[in-house]
């Protein structure tokens, strides 16, 4: 598998760390219930076929990347930075 | 039909004309008592004890592919009670006392073989690790013994001791642990449970679960609807497909295991050998492949198939730890669906839907836990009460924060 890093190019699956789904950018609020923290934490929707999931691109510019690759074939449709995602 | 090593004989020298199929191919009813999604190990299991300790007979499991095309059948065999967290050592402990008794039980042969597993340290931090973890394992009353770099040497001289960066220290061995034929023991399961009434159902694929009120009523299939008291979702890799039929949300991300195995070679690998640092094990089948393999390919997946940094990560932990099987020949490599847990733990309880039950988590370990999870989700099923060794796999343990984290790595979906 190889990613194309928006700032470095197509790069070896080996330069980079996997994190996991994209849930981790929807941290919820201090103070909220802690079933949303275990929602955030835990749970996820896991899904066969187009998923979104963040990445580092540990060996290369250090930035996270938003991923949008799909999880049967492994083909893999945008590379994002998730600085320059629109909230 | 009864296996015997009689019968083998005398068909042997009747032509082999007498053997009968092992299991019937029925057609789904219009309703069952209890119906079990997924033909794996611990659907199979969970059926089998349904009708044998429970005498609940009315069962159907429903397979979309084969019996044991799944993780079952991908498996690297391993069969071990090692663990040390209260709550996973007394079910590991009871696991292997089934496996001890299994063929006698099924009257098939699993090919379960006690050789011994040998988890080797390198450092003096990890020899304290392992002295701990083998005293919970004789506190359980299962079996460890802490071997020196001598000992380790006696049973296998092959090892490269002086690895500059993982000098072998020792090692602990689990006399008991060992490895069984992976497929004989999703069929000898299936054989058992359809001769107690139980219909296996294959190339049936559930895909709805039908609830009325907060209860389940039965399922959609692509065979049609069939309607049922109780359903278990024992799907490994596919749980939050499933699940989500019915509105859950698991805590489960599904990731790819990759093994591999070599051309037959002359009996050499008497143990199952693991290599923690390296992220490396193996051991030798009955007809001579060394069946080894590594750590997850670490991203969300279900191709059923890895990538190459992976395997070459494996090799060379190999070549690292063991030169000798240097010029074997891999034949074949492959991948399975792996249902992993931010915990590492399993999961065998209730649902928010009344009759509905869930049985998953099993990581890349689950191969060893089939008799004691279909023992248990058996027991659940039946009577709505957990089973003793089994009351702290909840599905709401992440929420309550009582978690199982064997590993003591963190309770996160990238660390397990
Ligand atoms: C490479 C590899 C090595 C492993 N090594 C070990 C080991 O050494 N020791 C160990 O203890 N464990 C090991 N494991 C883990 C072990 O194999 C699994 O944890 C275990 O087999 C999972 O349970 P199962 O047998 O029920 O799963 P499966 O055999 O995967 O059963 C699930 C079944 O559900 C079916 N299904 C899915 N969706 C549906 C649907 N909608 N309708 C109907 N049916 C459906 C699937 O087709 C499948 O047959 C390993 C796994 C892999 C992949
Ligand atoms: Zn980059």
């Amino acid at each position: 598998m190889r990613l194309t890093c928006p700032l470095c190019g197509e790069r070896d699956r080996r330069e980079f760390y996997y994190c996991g789904a994209e849930d981790y950018l929807h941290r919820p609020a201090e103070g909220a219930p802690l079933a949303e923290w275990d929602n955030y934490l835990h749970l996820r929707d896991n899904p066969a076929g187009v998923t979104k999931d963040l990445w580092y691109h540990e060996a290369g510019c250090s930035q996270w990347l938003m991923v949008t690759r799909n999880t049967v074939t492994h083909e893999i449709s945008a590379v994002e930075l998730v600085a320059e995602r629109k909230a | 039909m009864r296996y015997s090593g009689l019968k083998v004989i005398t068909e042997g020298l009747f032509g082999n004309k007498g053997w009968t199929p092992a299991w019937r191919d029925p057609a789904p009813k219009a309703e069952y008592d209890v119906i079990i999604i997924g033909g794996g190990g611990h659907g199979l299991s969970t059926a089998y004890y349904l009708a044998k300790n429970h005498g609940i007979t009315n069962v159907a499991v429903l397979e979309k592919g084969y019996l044991g095309s799944g993780n079952i059948g991908r498996n690297t065999t391993i069969v071990r009670a090692n663990y040390f967290l209260p709550g996973n050592s007394e079910f590991y402990s009871h696991s292997m006392k089934l496996w001890e008794g299994l063929e006698a039980d099924l009257n098939y042969n699993v090919m379960h073989s006690q050789r011994g597993l040998i988890n080797l340290f390198h450092s003096d931090g990890q020899r304290d690790a392992f002295v701990r973890r083998g005293n919970a394992m004789i506190n359980q009353g299962d079996d460890a013994i802490l071997l020196d770099r001598d000992g380790v040497r006696e049973h296998l001289p092959y090892l490269d001791f002086d690895n500059t960066r993982f000098p072998i220290y020792g090692g602990l061995l689990h006399p008991r642990g060992g490895s069984a034929r992976h497929d004989a023991v999703a069929w000898g399961y299936a054989r058992g449970a359809d001769q107690r009434g139980v219909d296996l159902i294959q190339n049936c694929e559930v895909t709805g679960i039908d609830i009325e009120n907060g209860v389940v009523r039965g399922v959609q299939t692509t065979r049609g609807a069939i309607r049922a008291k109780k359903v278990g979702i024992v799907v490994a890799g596919r749980s939050s497909q499933v699940a989500a039929m019915a509105g859950m949300r698991l805590p489960i991300e599904s990731h790819i295991l990759q093994a591999f195995v070599t051309e037959g070679l002359k009996p050499v690998i008497n143990h199952v050998i693991s290599f923690g640092m390296g992220h490396f094990y193996i051991s030798q089948s009955d007809k001579g492949g060394l069946v080894f393999g590594g750590d997850l390919d670490f991203y969300a997946s279900y191709a059923a198939r890895g990538n190459l940094p992976m395997v070459e990560h494996v090799m060379e932990a190999g070549m690292t730890l063991m030169p000798m099987i240097g010029r074997a020949k891999v034949l074949r490599s492959w991948g399975g669906i792996m249902d992993m847990s931010p915990d590492g733990s399993p999961v065998i309880d209730k649902t928010h839907v009344d009759g509905l039950f869930i049985d998953c988590g099993w990581n890349y370990g689950g191969f060893k836990a089939v008799p004691a999870s279909g023992w248990c989700m058996a027991h659940l099923m039946a009577t709505g009460e957990p089973h003793e060794v089994a009351r702290k796999f909840r599905l709401d343990r992440f929420a309550t924060g009582h978690l199982l984290d064997e590993e003591g790595t963190g309770s996160q979906h990238n660390l397990h």
